[in-house]
């Protein structure tokens, strides 16, 4: 296994599908930040079997609520000093804005620029959200 | 100021609220003489992107008899929309015209879309695609009250298209809410009342059948609806499904004395001429009801009194 030395300061997301490594990594957009950032693919996992994980080096707060939407068993690990501070477990989000576009063909969003759209979640257990403009449920 | 109120669906409105806004309809209702000068110097936009002369006529004549006036388009292709304009554009400059705006469009989440562009103009769905028709609902509601006198404890059965009726929906959604309402729900089995309404109501408060004449007995009011042809991809099932319940006099002798035919209008078939004598057909003197909730509506959502 490659071994990518320890980080710092900043966040270890573990625990991700495999997989699911990639679409996170643009959905968080972290093409888009100067820091290092590490995205490790099929990891040899105890409980997974394989799992993908990220390792960001930075001290920017990150907008982690999509990553629920993705995959709420991901595990977040908030390092400072080169240890482990904090663990956050992740839950669905009750609303998600601007992540989501809606499915249903006869939506207004499908034919006026609409930006941020709001989803409010409609089944926990399906994953739905429901599009605030035509109510019609979507999932990612 | 406070902030601007517009309505989307029949759930931006409290009980509290929907039952104020009736009294204020049945005020208007005993005495339309003193509201004759309330929306004077006021100016509603109709902006209807699909045709619909009954509910535009409804609004337009709700303002006008407020004493208001009316500017708006019922054409799609006059509407500087189809030169290419943005919704937010057209609404933006609506609103330095307009004191409240009344929008018609084929696509849903339309209205809801406009009033995120109207922070002073008041926002009316009246009708988004398949989706919301809240005035419909407000009208159905306020023609329930003045009959019945109250919205609880009513066996309502409804009859006709329950998979694609919107008016039907947000019907039941509404009358829900109240106590001991029970539904029978009436409908081929093609177009049943979909899983997500029947979702929403408790186990105890439906039943459901495919016969008329078997459960017509137990209804307090009876919601007649229009099977939609622009609903269906084939015309065959249409014309299956077009003609499946026709209200005739001889189906009306097992119904209450004081039962109450409702119908949204346009009817096709489904109730059949020699019923509209009948005591019991309310559904004429429902556009008139349509035509009062909505003159509560203006003057509520411009916060007018008399
Ligand atoms: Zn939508």
């Amino acid at each position: 296994m490659i071994n990518v030395s320890k980080i710092k300061k900043g966040i270890v997301l573990d625990h991700i599908s495999q997989g699911q490594g990639y679409k996170i990594f643009s959905q968080l957009k972290l093409d888009e930040i100067k820091d290092v950032v590490v995205l490790l693919r099929n990891i040899p996992s105890n409980k997974m079997g394989k799992k993908d994980l990220i390792k960001i080096e930075t001290d920017i707060p990150l907008d982690l609520t999509v990553l629920g939407l993705i995959d709420p068993d991901i595990t977040i690990n908030i390092i400072e000093n080169g240890e482990r501070v904090d663990k956050i477990k992740l839950k669905l989000p009750q609303r998600v804005t601007g992540i989501l576009k809606c499915k249903n063909p006869r939506c207004i969003t499908q034919y006026e620029k609409v930006k941020d759209i709001d989803f409010i979640l409609a089944d926990p257990k399906k994953r739905t959200y429901r599009c605030e403009y035509c109510d019609s449920h979507t999932a990612l | 100021m406070n902030k601007t109120r517009h309505l989307i669906e029949p759930r931006d409105f409290t009980i509290e609220e929907l039952d104020e806004l009736f009294r204020l309809a049945d005020n208007i209702i005993a005495s339309p003489k003193e509201y004759l000068d309330v929306c004077k110097g006021k100016l509603l936009a109709s902006l209807f992107f699909e045709p619909s002369t009954r509910t535009r006529f409804s609004f337009e004549s709700a303002m006008l008899r407020l004493g208001g006036q009316v500017i708006g388009f019922d054409d799609p292709n006059a509407s500087s929309t189809s030169k290419g304009e943005t919704l937010a554009d057209t609404i933006r400059t609506v609103g330095c015209y307009a004191d409240i705006a009344v929008i018609r469009h084929p696509r849903e989440g339309t209205a809801k879309l406009a009033s995120k562009y109207s922070p002073h103009m008041p926002v009316i769905n009246a009708g988004d695609g398949g989706h919301q028709h809240p005035t419909q609902t407000l009208t159905d509601l306020l023609t329930i009250r003045h009959y019945k006198k109250r919205f609880d404890n009513h066996v309502i059965a409804v009859c006709g298209d329950l998979k694609f009726g919107r008016t039907i929906h947000s019907l039941v959604k509404a009358m829900s809410r109240y106590e001991n309402v029970k539904f029978i729900f009436i409908s081929p089995d093609e177009l049943k009342m979909p899983s997500y309404i029947l979702d929403e109501l408790h186990d105890t408060a439906y039943t459901q059948t495919d016969n008329l004449e078997m459960v017509i007995d137990q209804a307090d009011i009876l919601y007649m609806s229009r099977v939609q042809r622009e609903r269906f991809v084939s015309e065959e099932e249409y014309e299956r499904l077009k003609d499946y319940y026709v209200l005739d006099n001889v189906k009306l002798q097992n119904a209450k004395e004081d039962m109450i035919i409702m119908h949204p209008l346009p009817r096709v078939n489904e109730i059949s001429a020699e019923v509209d004598d009948d005591p019991r057909a309310v559904y004429f003197e429902q556009a008139r009801f349509g035509m009062y909730v909505r003159m509560a509506l203006i003057m509520k959502l411009l916060e007018l009194e008399v």
